[in-house]
């Protein structure tokens, strides 16, 4: 029997997979249309302010270093090819291999995503609690403000009002940038990464806590109406025992996946956060290549922000596989 | 239960139901969005003529809002920039809407196929972040109001597709429809006058939710670099341009048009989600 769900979970898991790589696929493909029917001249792009100095010989030259003067389906084809060989190509703006500045970028924003992200879910999950535990008095109603207020708030914008309070107001923190300027690579030490993160990462904790507390809370209070909890009351249990013996688990689960789903909004509210608070990581890195036209780069930032997405859905479903069995019955790939 | 009885008796005189409160919200909205509107369209360029006169003044009376540093009013540069913003998101949300009908329609009454391709076209535009998706399109389009406003309609409308999918998918195997299958009639026919008018209240509430998103997404698109163009009086615009003076302490330039858009989303969200639980037959009756 023990076996048998291992097959299945294995072949469920690999269906998973093949429909991902169409999904990658297909992205690949209409990226790259995308952004070669783009107005934006990539040799415009990469030659940018010496554009006087550079002749029409010297453009086509460069046209063909890149490979920019064969047919699109041969550029595509040709790109595809380094690829699958794990290679991304040369970033225009950083004159780096594009995998090197995705590496680094991506250690970056790994410790900011996954602060914020485990700040937002324990916080999240303990203001659901609270709100459903204490329905209808006037901690639930503070609580369902402030979730309801903060779904709707623009993140770059509290991302500002973060910067004027606790940096320019308070000086606590430092007003941008990953790590202090004009200081040397090797002498940054760790308490100046961290400085200079807690910022980016409180705006993104503060913003995301709306999501889970409110889910949370709608859940805790279908499972507190149930009728085992009538009973349990009943009994006599209340509080935090009722909670634990009862509550928790039914709970916890729907919450650490909605986590997992909601990496899509993580980097989305990473790019923004990044971009105001000069932090170098994925995000920053997106938006530059946007403004100025860096390709590959482009590319490869859709592709990696795609797989991470993708990443996070399917520790959702697997989780919701292994440990629900209710899920198994009716849910299809 | 009748612990609850004894509360709801000793509520205070200016308890409202849902449906109430929801009108209330919806009244209060129309007002504030007639104010933008016509505001934005009696507001000229005059009115937000650079004075240098009145540079970086803190909020007061004369200027609710304060100046900027070429000391334009900021109350008025935000009023224009909220009603860009809407009619940005206006456009971007009804073309995501119709995105989602035409979709979700298909997806239903088309066969197998049509639904196996519409689902994975829905999965395609999941799974990468909605944000990166706007970049990319917006670097496609080169920017500008045509690029912002395609790639908005064209990442809102995946989940309301699948409602509207799920919602005809019910309608089409209730006996009215069968029977009127029966007796001929074509699927063009069915499709509108069957299917559709009971699609309705779904498409209001899924654009009234979707809204301040599109909104939302407008304002960070633009607040990036990629959006709308400099020139215009946006919102993002705005806020980008203020983070260049946050340093010297000028906290309004950031502050208030935020808090402006903050309340106009606000406000969408509670009358979209208030009006989305009255028509939910099994939570209708809640307080």
């Amino acid at each position: 029997m023990r076996k048998n769900a291992g097959v299945k979970i294995g072949s469920f898991i690999l269906m998973k997979c093949i429909r991902m790589l169409t999904l990658l696929f297909a992205i690949c493909l209409i990226s790259f249309l995308l952004i070669k029917n783009s107005p934006i001249d990539p040799v415009q792009a990469y030659i940018g302010a010496d554009m006087l100095k550079v002749g029409p010989e010297q453009r086509e030259r460069i046209a063909e270093y890149w490979g920019l003067d064969q047919p699109v389906i041969v550029q595509f084809l040709n790109w595809g090819s380094a690829l699958l060989k794990g290679d991304l190509g040369t970033s225009m703006i950083f004159r780096r291999p594009v995998s090197e500045i995705i590496g680094e970028r991506f250690v970056n924003s790994v410790v900011l995503m996954l602060t914020a992200w485990v700040l937002s879910g324990v916080i999240g999950f303990v203001m659901g609690v609270v709100s459903a535990m204490k329905k209808d008095t006037w901690i639930d109603r503070i609580i369902k403000l402030y979730c309801y207020t903060l779904a709707s708030t623009p993140t770059f914008w509290m991302g500002l009002l973060m910067l004027i309070v606790f940096a320019v107001w308070l000086g606590w923190f430092p007003i941008g940038l990953g790590v202090p300027a004009g200081v040397l690579a090797e002498d940054v030490t760790i308490a100046d990464r961290l400085q200079h993160l807690i910022l980016p990462a409180l705006t993104l904790s503060v913003l995301g806590v709306a999501n889970v507390a409110l889910h949370t809370r709608e859940k805790l209070i279908d499972v507190l109406a149930s009728d085992y909890v009538m009973f349990a009351r009943a009994r006599g249990e209340k509080g935090f025992l009722l909670f634990w013996r009862h509550g928790l688990r039914n709970i916890a689960l729907p919450a650490i996946t909605l986590q997992f789903a909601a990496f899509s909004e993580l980097f989305g509210g990473a790019v923004l956060a990044e971009q105001v608070f000069s932090y170098p990581g994925l995000g920053q890195a997106t938006v530059e290549a946007g403004l100025r036209g860096d390709v590959p780069l482009l590319l490869g930032l859709v592709l990696f922000s795609t797989i991470f997405v993708f990443a996070g859905n399917l520790i959702a479903d697997i989780i919701y596989y292994v440990v629900d069995p209710r899920t198994r019955e009716s849910r299809t790939i | 239960m009748i612990p609850n009885l004894k509360t709801d008796q000793k509520l205070k005189r200016f308890y409202m139901n849902r449906r109430q409160k929801t009108l209330l919200t919806i009244v209060v909205a129309a007002i504030i969005l007639l104010c933008v509107v016509v505001g934005g369209a009696l507001l000229d360029q005059d009115q937000i003529a650079t004075n240098l006169t009145e540079r970086n003044l803190a909020p007061s009376l004369q200027h609710l809002f304060g100046t900027d540093w070429l000391g334009r009013d900021m109350f008025n540069r935000t009023i224009m920039g909220l009603s860009l913003s809407m009619g940005v998101g206006l456009i971007g949300a009804i073309g995501s809407t119709s995105i989602a009908l035409i979709l979700g329609m298909a997806a239903a009454t088309m066969g197998k196929m049509a639904d196996r391709l519409i689902s994975w076209l829905i999965d395609l535009f999941l799974s990468v972040p909605h944000l990166v998706t706007l970049i990319l399109i917006a670097f496609t389009l080169g920017g500008g109001f045509k690029g912002i406003v395609i790639g908005l309609a064209v990442t809102h409308w995946p989940s309301l597709a699948r409602v509207i999918r799920a919602e005809v998918m019910q309608i089409r195997s209730a006996e009215y429809v069968q029977i009127s299958r029966q007796m001929g009639k074509s699927r063009w026919w069915i499709a509108t006058h069957h299917i559709f008018p009971h699609l309705i209240p779904q498409l209001l509430i899924g654009f009234m939710l979707m809204f301040p998103h599109v909104i939302l997404h407008e304002a960070a698109v633009t607040f990036l670099g990629l959006g709308l163009s400099p020139h215009e009086p946006a919102i993002g615009i705005i806020l980008s341009e203020s983070m260049k003076y946050l340093s010297s302490g000028m906290w309004w330039l950031a502050f208030f048009p935020g808090l402006c858009l903050l309340m106009i989303v606000r406000m969408f969200e509670t009358v979209g989600g208030n009006l989305r639980l009255l028509i939910d037959p099994v939570r209708a009756n809640e307080k």
